[in-house]
């Protein structure tokens, strides 16, 4: 499973699965070190997710040929 | 004044007034049309007004159980009908009206209409919570179907960006009063579904009178809320207003800030969970390398891999000790048989017949060399030779005597 594929929640999930794995305590060491390295680096992607997000708002119209168009979104 | 007539008290003039009127049919079931004036809710939940029109007035009380379920404020100056019963009440001597029901003039048939809607919708099961589908926790992309005028849009824009910025806001413009805001609408809801342009919708208006809200009763917009595969949040007016759309959308939001609420999480509680799983995962792997050093560490106080001689020297201890045991056996066996001989030597000398001699005995033997070992043995005239321990002497026998009696007597 590669890091770039997943979405927040997806990797909320995982991440969610990877602390219950070390939690549990029963990997052989460098599975276990593996697991952590993952977690860590998901945690990081996470936050730096939230860090970097900047509301994006756009308005969606009927273009010519019915697929949507995205325009600004201006006051009216 | 005439004194011949009977003379009442007060309470019996007010209760015979009000049995006069509680008799009359028309009385016990009136509609009544007029203008709301001095209105005022009191603490207790009662509502108290007056009923006018340009030459008289009527005033008028709704208990709390039944004001409560007015589904518009009621103000002064709104022209009204007003449903209920006309009493006395005796307390001040004066009638009244006690209004079970009020309808705000011209909307009589449009609150008949959403209700007779209502029910058939419900009949029909659009708001059969079975079809409720759930919000998705974390939308990535939402679409807003309101006006893009308007306080509504703009007070969701603030609170889903403030609480999760990540998810994309897509605003559908449509007109949400007038003749025309139905079926724009219905139509934003079922184009947004028919191109997936998100996976949650909010749909909704700012509030208003109920006219303003009308448009979130038509049955245009039921359906094509109850037919979206993207699941629709309702936020309709403020808290007391409830529109079709919001009893058959996947969830009733009371006002647009409340829909920004209920549709996305607040970062800041995400962050704490992401805190709390990076603890976690810290705690549980300092833990567990903090088991495996103690297993280390017992393992390095064995001194066998702390000095790799002490193996061979232990081997070599091992082998001296063997050594030792096997000498020191040897060396038993060595003196045990030292002194059997020993033992055996002495013994031997013991009965050396040369010791014996030394003790003065002499030994005879015959001139054969014979032992001679019985005095009956010998004759007269038989030589003898004596052997002492430093010599010998030839000797002839004289006489012999016998003593053997002498000796057992």
């Amino acid at each position: 499973m590669s890091d770039k594929e997943l979405s927040f929640e997806q990797s909320l999930a995982r991440l969610d699965e990877i602390v219950r794995h070390l939690e549990k305590g029963d990997l052989p060491l460098q599975d276990s070190l593996t697991l952590f390295t993952e977690g860590t680096a998901l945690l990081k992607r996470c936050n730096e997710m939230l860090d970097a997000a900047e509301q994006t708002v756009v308005k969606l119209k009927k273009g010519p040929d019915r697929e949507p168009v995205e325009l600004p979104f201006e006051d009216e | 004044m005439n004194m011949d007539r009977p003379v009442l008290s007060v309470t019996e003039l007010n209760e015979r007034i009000k049995g006069l009127l509680d008799r009359d049919p028309l009385l016990s079931e009136v509609c009544v049309r007029g203008e709301l004036s001095n209105y005022k809710i009191y603490p207790s939940g009662h509502h108290y007004f007056t009923l006018k029109d340009s030459e008289s007035s009527l005033r008028c009380v709704m208990f709390r159980t039944q004001a409560s379920k007015l589904r518009f404020r009621p103000e002064s100056g709104m022209g009204v009908t007003a449903y209920g019963r006309v009493t006395v009440y005796p307390r001040d001597g004066a009638y009244q009206l006690y209004c079970t029901q009020l309808m705000p003039e011209g909307m009589g048939d449009l609150q008949v209409a959403y209700e007779q809607l209502k029910a058939r919708l419900e009949a029909e099961g659009l708001f059969d919570p079975a079809h409720k589908k759930p919000l998705p926790l974390f939308p990535q992309k939402i679409a807003i179907v309101t006006s893009s005028a308007g306080a509504a849009v703009h007070d969701m824009m603030r609170i889903l960006g403030r609480r999760w910025p990540m998810s994309k806001l897509l605003v559908l413009p449509v007109r949400v009063q007038g003749a025309e805001a139905p079926a724009e609408i219905a139509g934003a809801i079922r184009y947004a579904n028919e191109f997936k342009v998100a996976d949650l919708i909010i749909t909704g208006r700012g509030g208003g009178s109920i006219e303003d809200l009308w448009a979130f009763n038509d049955e245009r917009v039921a359906r094509a809320i109850f037919a979206s595969e993207i699941p629709v949040i309702s936020a309709v007016g403020h808290e007391p207003d409830v529109t079709i759309s919001d009893y058959v959308a996947d969830r009733r939001a009371s006002t647009p800030s409340n829909a920004a609420e209920i549709a996305v999480p607040d970062q800041n509680e995400i962050r704490e969970v992401l805190a709390g799983y990076a603890l976690r995962a810290d705690q549980s792997e300092r833990k567990r390398l903090e088991a495996l050093r103690e297993r280390l560490r017992a393992l390095e106080d064995k001194r066998v891999l702390n000095d790799p001689s002490a193996a061979l020297e232990m081997r070599r201890q091992d082998l001296d000790h063997r050594l030792q045991r096997l000498l020191s056996a040897e060396e038993r066996i060595v003196s045990a048989r030292r002194q059997s001989f020993v033992r055996l030597a002495a013994s031997l000398d013991a009965m050396s017949p040369l010791r014996v001699l030394r003790r003065g005995y002499a030994v005879a033997t015959d001139d054969r060399g014979a032992l001679v070992r019985s005095a009956a043995a010998l004759s007269a005239g038989d030589r003898v030779k004596l052997r002492f321990t430093d010599g010998a002497a030839d000797c002839r026998v004289e006489t012999v005597e016998n003593d053997t009696e002498e000796r057992y007597v």
